[in-house]
């Protein structure tokens, strides 16, 4: 162990699929009650290395240590415990569309807690709030809202059950540049008012910015730089600065994905 | 795939190739039957495991049971009726005009109401369910249950799979009075049967065994029914598509179980 208490851990972590290597051995630490994002272009493996961690899927090597204990092949009950200091906010929102907007917030108190449905709705609605959402949407159902409140309402639904660490899959994806700063602030706040670690996944730089202590950027299944976000601008690594940058040449675009598609 | 004929090429190899084409559907197969034997075995255990999700199954109940009736229900009737109709038809050239009871009650009890309920619900039911499991699964619905601390199993597989072995006998129940009631309002509204003898004759041929065979297999259907919109649903691929495959494979894998379980469970109980 060392002398920085890490909430997350990942040594070496890889995953393939069939042929395609998604993972080849990420090493990563999130300190606690930091918000750490990580960056890199569409199937490069951010969202792999998420739903590694939350053993949605198991990696074929490696191991993953949340509060230093290893998860990296636990399953059932234990699992279970583990998620219950978890929090994500899903890319698509993934809010349950068969309940009303107030079960979805409450559905980690009802089921996961087991506070009763009364309380539950309470702390709801202050969620909903603290979303700045008003106690008006709590019995409507998620198909009536729009996009933005959607994120909103997963955002609340995340954030309900007071989680030490919360995941937010590309928040930002698919909202209008004024909402999505919106759902940064939401963020920003959520994540210092519980004290919580935040970890995010995101190609949008305004976003990452906003919301990060550090910056983790991936590349070919590979972390390839790492620093706090004051550094981003002066990594001295050509990939980070193409991809900041948003460039079409560099060092990125040389490699297989990008190249194949325009020949 | 180059059409020109190497000269090195073995005479065996178009028979190496079909060989190689069966293996692999063989193989196939014998996965899917491994991975829908597994996801079986975990529904079961999650069965008798706390927690269990009370409202999601009388939700489910409902949905699985009640809402099926009026078709159940439509099924039966009619099919009762031409039983009577086609029987009579039929029996009248060797005077047994008598028989139609029997063969009415027997033919909707032991095997009518059972598989045509089964293959309604298969319709009705398992493709509602793989719909909506695959809609689920494509949406992150179903990880989002996993990152809220409830195990997905529990919560919409193990109600879904209990309903549905629950309500099949219930709703055989009832498809078996209904059928019975369509051949005896043939036989007395159409042929001219005497009401009392029809019914006498009913009840004279029936034993307690041709029900209780007939709600057996209907448990047994129910179960594999939404067994297999489950499964087809938790494992729909990406898409749109991915969940029309979902729906369309639990409806057909449903219905070809439901005849081949139909065969065994009747050599088992009348052999």
């Amino acid at each position: 162990m060392t002398s920085v208490p890490y909430k997350i851990e990942m040594q070496n972590v890889a995953k393939s699929f069939g042929p395609k290597n998604v993972l080849n051995g990420i090493d990563l630490q999130v300190p606690a009650g930091k918000s750490l994002v990580i960056i890199g272009g569409s199937g490069t493996g951010k969202s792999v290395t998420l739903k590694c961690i939350l053993g949605l899927i198991t990696p074929d090597s490696g191991t993953i240590k949340i509060d230093g204990e290893d998860t990296s092949f636990v399953s059932g009950d234990e699992r279970d415990r583990i998620m219950r200091k978890f929090g994500m906010l899903f890319q698509g929102g993934a809010l349950f569309d068969s309940l009303p907007v107030w079960q979805n917030v409450a559905f980690g108190l009802i089921h996961g807690k087991q506070i009763d449905k009364k309380q539950a709705k309470n702390i709801a609605i202050e969620k909903l709030d603290a979303v700045g959402l008003g106690a008006q949407v709590a019995d409507l159902f998620p198909a009536e809202l729009s996009g933005g409140m959607q994120k909103r309402v997963s955002l609340a639904r995340a954030i309900a059950t007071s989680p030490e660490i919360i995941f937010f899959d590309e928040p930002t994806t698919g909202l209008d540049p004024i909402m999505a700063d919106v759902i940064n602030d939401l963020i920003v706040k959520c994540v210092k008012d519980l004290g919580a670690t935040a970890l995010s996944i995101t190609h949008d730089m305004a976003s990452a910015r906003k919301i990060a202590d550090y910056i983790a950027m991936i590349h070919q299944g590979k972390i390839i730089w790492f620093g706090s976000v004051s550094e981003l601008d002066h990594s001295n690594n050509p990939y980070v600065d193409q991809f900041i940058h948003g460039r079409a040449t560099g060092p990125i675009t040389e490699k297989a994905e990008y190249t194949t598609r325009r020949a | 795939m180059s059409q020109s004929p190497a000269p090195s090429k073995n005479i065996f190899d178009p028979v190496l190739n079909i060989c190689a084409v069966i293996g692999a559907s063989v193989l196939n197969m014998l996965a899917s039957i491994g991975t829908l034997t597994a996801f079986a075995g975990r529904s079961i255990t999650h069965a008798f495991s706390l927690p269990f999700f009370v409202s999601n199954l009388g939700r489910q109940m409902m949905n699985i049971g009640y809402y099926s009736l009026p078709v159940v229900g439509m099924t039966a009737l009619f099919t009762g009726m031409v039983l009577a109709l086609q029987s009579y038809t039929g029996f009248t050239r060797f005077n047994a005009e008598s028989a139609i009871a029997a063969v009415v009650v027997l033919s909707i009890t032991r095997e009518l109401a059972p598989v045509l309920t089964g293959l309604m619900v298969a319709g009705r039911v398992g493709a509602a369910i793989a719909a909506e499991i695959g809609t689920m699964r494509v949406t992150e619905q179903i990880d989002a249950l996993t990152t809220l601390s409830v195990n997905p199993y529990k919560y919409l597989i193990v109600p879904r799979v209990i309903a549905g072995t629950l309500c099949l006998p219930l709703l055989v129940l009832v498809a078996d009075i209904i059928g019975v009631f369509g051949g005896y309002l043939v036989s007395i509204h159409v042929l001219d049967f005497s009401p009392s003898n029809y019914l006498y004759q009913t009840w004279d041929v029936l034993t307690t065994n041709d029900v209780v065979s007939g709600l057996t297999k209907a448990a047994v259907f129910g179960f594999l029914v939404t067994l297999m919109g489950c499964y087809h649903g938790f494992n729909s691929a990406r898409g749109a598509q991915g969940v029309g495959a979902a729906t369309t494979n639990s409806v057909v894998s449903s219905s070809i179980l439901i005849l081949i379980f139909n065969y065994i469970l009747t050599q088992v109980f009348f052999s």
